[in-house]
């Protein structure tokens, strides 16, 4: 009887043993994640044009305590007429697994080329903006943001 | 039918920018978190999303695993008419999602 508990209590620690080890055995994401050279994407979003850092401004808090929820907004400098607007605007964060966090469209109705939204950030880094103006002509535009608590890390599993 | 919320001002003037405030209810796993078994969560993130004012569409966006829970997406539009005003988007598991207000032009 106690034979059996006792190879119970065994088994059982095993098996949360083996639970444990693979919980905090963090996903190629969850690593420390190095800022990746964007170039290459922002290239092709350019098609090979390099764009004009101006006019594009970024507002992000200066510290953000939590990286999985971090406000965002995006102003472009733009009269946005029929004949000169902004197309797109597309968000880069250098140091997350998926660089493109999102892609917006506009078009000349919009009235203001300004977008606001909460994104999710894998720590300290440059957030960049890239608008994509009529004519096929592009600005760029980067703010720094230290993140206190990256996203991507789940905070239960520490 | 997923959950979500559109909010545009009571009235607004004619060619005049005003503010459309969207929000939907959705966790975007990004599908790199693990549950306490160890095993990872499947992806799940709204990846479309667009809005169309009396037929015309106004706006729209791809979203990433970079915006956060409950995607929150405030924009600017201008409108000639009263209409209504459509939010529509979809999950990569083909779930639907849609809002209406009405927009209305002094």
């Amino acid at each position: 009887m106690a034979r059996d508990f006792e190879m119970n209590r065994r088994r059982v620690l095993a098996a949360a043993g083996a639970a444990l080890a693979g919980a905090a055995l963090p996903s190629a994401a969850q690593r420390f994640q190095p800022a990746q050279d964007i170039t290459p994407l922002l290239l092709q979003v350019t098609r090979g044009a390099t764009p004009r850092e101006e006019g594009v401004e970024i507002d992000l808090p200066q510290i953000a305590e939590n990286g999985n929820s971090v406000p965002m907004r995006i102003r472009v400098a733009s009269p946005m007429s029929p004949g000169d607007y902004v197309k797109a605007i597309y968000i880069f964060a250098e140091r997350n697994p998926r660089p493109l966090v999102a892609t917006f469209h506009l078009n000349a109705q919009s009235g203001r080329a300004e977008v606001t939204t909460r994104v999710r950030l894998a720590g300290t880094q440059k957030v960049r903006a890239l608008a994509e103006l009529s004519g096929d002509r592009f600005v760029i535009g980067a703010m720094d943001v230290l993140v206190t608590a990256a996203a991507c890390l789940d905070e239960s599993l520490l | 039918m997923m959950l979500g919320k559109v909010q545009v001002p009571p009235t607004v003037k004619r060619g005049e920018a005003f503010e459309v405030r969207v929000l939907v209810q959705h966790p975007m796993e990004t599908g790199f978190r693990r549950n306490l078994d160890g095993q990872s969560i499947p992806a799940n993130i709204v990846d479309k999303l667009a809005c169309r004012l009396g037929g015309r569409e106004i706006f729209s966006a791809e979203l990433g695993t970079g915006i956060s829970a409950n995607p929150y997406i405030v924009f600017f539009t201008t409108a000639d008419a009263s209409g209504e005003l459509v939010v529509e988007w979809s999950d990569d598991r083909g779930e639907k999602g849609r809002v209406t207000t009405m927009v209305t032009v002094v």
